[in-house]
């Protein structure tokens, strides 16, 4: 049993990895007041320009270190961008949050096929080489712990890890945090502090789309290799995963867990006895339905940030 | 503004910004959009195939729209098809009966199961308050996830893996006078139970108590709770409808338009019924005629992807941007506002 568990880890951990990121960033967005249920087409953008400029930069770079990351950096400013759109949408024009949030979700994921199927033919783009696991010197050899977590590790997981630390200061400790709090809170509140609440819902929302294309492209060039149209319907976990982490970094952090986790062990159940004799289509709604209990557990005492999803209008009190 | 102004100067802005798209990547948007056009109505046979394709998503559309109505937002009617597919695509394989008693049979095996799979998000909702477009996902997923597992678990196809075993003519919507009478098209009875769904809907929604009631709880949940209405009941029995109007959908797709159901897939007619049903303005006429405007574009795209060398996909990037259009609507509101008070100013000065 113990075997199995070291040897799932590092598994769950590069699966959890691009959720908690995407989680991450509609954090921002979330407590700002934007609900961004754009959140799987916005990793779809990222996926797919992190893919395509990764491949352009490999023929003639092949095997530089740097030219993954500028692929990270590429994707987290594309799916920025495109945010953008949603932000308009639902800050500006006061349009239905959901329903923008959908039309980026059916934007992403046909203008990307459309565009790559313009560029390969058949829609998909690979990569050559992605990022090379390796064990954290010193650390991996601590006993229990560097096995689970500082083996077979990927220098995303660092890079994000780190993200989720200062994000988590800058939410809390910082003035910007409070006020990007408060106008998720009570804007008009905000506003009267002197607090421009358009503003700060437009950087919510331009750092979740960045974090989303961070996530995407950290599918890409970890485990999947290919840029193929879809990101599996993670971005909807990801959104599912804020929810049950209850608005909070370290929430979040344990929901994204508990969901990489548990899609590892139904996609490796086959292959391990103990787990086999359990049909696998239980392991594989297992994390949706206990979202939804989980849902119905918080229903009483949620923490959803008070003026979420709602329009921002100056004038009504 | 009139809504139906709006729909279409968001569809026109959807093709402007797909013209804008097809120059971009160096094919000739007017050739393309005729072959588009042509690809779906040039003969009766293609004209058959465009209202086969619109047959679901009519459905899909006004299921999101019948919520919508209630101020529910049922982003799972793609789960609710699946599930409504599913049932009756599972009658028909296992019963042997006469075609009059089985095709009914099938249609409210397929209701039956979609609205089960709505109702649970809508209790969810009632009871405690969790909100629908969450929830809805989740069924999503379990929905994939089910029928991936069951479907090869008792209903393997004979060769393919992914898809259930074909369903036997006497068991499928197609009807030979119909496809003869559209020279081969996969036409079916989908299409008419569609048709009889919009006017069901429409009657239920603008004449009846029932629809005045759930309308009222959409409009203001708390001022139809005081005037008596039971909120709680009607949010979960327009998440049944709604559910039972998406599982009809997944009946038309998978025992008319096609004779089995495939795994590892979410029917993307679900998703697309949000668009449906936004375009259509979520009235019944409209999101029929949404709906058949999305199936030309749908069903024309094989032909002008190979006639030209555009992309299929330009069709469902149309529709998304349409979508957003649609969305956005008020910044031609807001723009056409402006342009009026400069007139009225300008007038103003002249005099």
């Amino acid at each position: 049993m113990w075997t199995t568990i070291e040897q799932i880890f590092p598994y769950a951990i590069v699966f959890t990895i691009p959720l908690l990121i995407t989680a991450l960033g509609a954090l921002f967005s979330e407590r700002s007041g934007v609900v961004n249920i754009g959140l799987d087409g916005l990793m779809i953008v990222g996926s797919f320009i992190g893919a395509f400029v990764v491949s352009k930069l490999q023929e003639q770079y092949l095997g530089s270190w740097w030219v993954l990351w500028v692929g990270l950096l590429a994707a987290a400013a594309a799916s920025a961008l495109f945010s953008l759109l949603h932000a308009f949408a639902s800050i500006n024009l006061n349009a239905n949050q959901i329903i923008s949030g959908t039309a980026i979700n059916m934007i992403a994921g046909a203008l990307t096929i459309f565009l790559a199927r313009n560029i390969t033919g058949s829609g998909n783009i690979r990569v050559t080489s992605g990022f090379k696991s390796f064990d954290f010197p010193v650390l991996s050899k601590i006993p229990v712990i560097g096995d689970l977590f500082f083996t077979r590790m990927y220098p995303t997981t660092l890079f994000i890890i780190a993200l989720l630390l200062i994000s988590t200061f800058m939410l809390y400790k910082t003035p910007f945090g409070l006020r990007l709090r408060s106008c998720g809170e009570h804007p008009h509140a905000a506003e009267a502090a002197g607090i421009r609440v358009r503003r700060v819902r437009y950087v919510g929302v331009l750092i979740s789309g960045a974090f989303s294309g961070l996530g995407g492209a950290a599918i890409l060039l970890t485990y999947s290799g290919e840029f193929n149209g879809n990101v599996a319907g993670l971005g909807f976990l990801a959104l599912a995963s804020l929810i049950f982490g209850q608005w909070k970094p370290l929430g979040i952090l344990a929901a994204t867990f508990f969901f990489g986790f548990a899609s590892t062990i139904a996609n490796v159940s086959q292959v391990i006895p103990s787990l086999a004799v359990i049909p696998p289509v239980l392991l594989k709604i297992f994390p949706y339905v206990v979202t939804l209990i989980a849902l119905v557990i918080f229903s009483k005492s949620s923490h959803a940030p008070r003026a979420v999803g709602e329009p921002f209008d100056s004038g009504k009190r | 503004m009139n809504n139906s102004v709006k729909s279409l100067l968001a569809v026109l802005f959807g093709l402007l910004a797909g013209a804008v798209l097809m120059m971009l990547t160096g094919h000739n948007p007017i050739e393309g959009y005729q072959y588009l056009v042509q690809g779906g109505l040039k003969n009766p046979e293609r004209i058959g195939n465009t209202l086969a394709t619109a047959t679901p998503l009519i459905l899909t559309g006004l299921s999101v729209a019948f919520a919508f109505r209630t101020g529910l937002f049922n982003i799972g009617a793609a789960g609710q098809m699946l599930v409504g597919g599913f049932c009756a695509t599972a009658v028909g394989l296992s019963l042997d009966l006469p075609r009059g008693m089985l095709l009914p049979l099938m249609v409210l095996a397929g209701f039956i199961g979609g609205a089960l799979w709505a109702v649970v998000p809508g209790f969810l909702k009632a009871r405690y308050n969790v909100h629908e477009v969450v929830s809805t996902i989740m069924m999503n997923w379990i929905a994939y996830w089910t029928v991936y597992y069951v479907i090869p678990a008792y209903f393997k196809g004979d060769s393919v893996e992914t898809e259930s075993r074909q369903l036997p003519a006497n068991a499928m919507l197609r009807e030979s006078w119909l496809s003869d009478m559209f020279q081969g098209s996969y036409i079916n009875l989908g299409f008419f139970i569609a048709v009889l769904t919009v006017i069901i809907v429409a009657f239920l929604i603008n004449k009846t108590t029932l629809g005045y009631e759930l309308k009222a709880v959409g409009f203001n949940r708390h001022a139809s709770e005081y005037a008596g209405i039971g909120v709680n009941r009607s949010i979960v029995l327009s998440m049944f409808i709604a559910g039972g109007i998406a599982g009809l959908a997944g009946v038309a797709q998978y025992t008319g338009n096609a004779s089995s159901i495939q795994i590892g897939i979410l029917p993307s007619q679900g998703f697309d019924g949000i668009a449906v049903a936004l375009l259509g303005a979520n009235a019944p006429l409209g999101v029929l005629a949404s709906a058949l405007f999305f199936g030309l574009l749908y069903s024309g795209r094989g032909f002008m992807n190979a006639m030209t060398d555009i992309p299929p996909e330009i069709a469902d990037t149309i529709i998304a941007i349409i979508i957003y259009f649609a969305a956005t609507s008020i910044l031609i509101e807001r723009l056409i506002r402006k342009l009026r008070l400069r007139r009225s100013a300008n007038k103003k000065q002249e005099d």
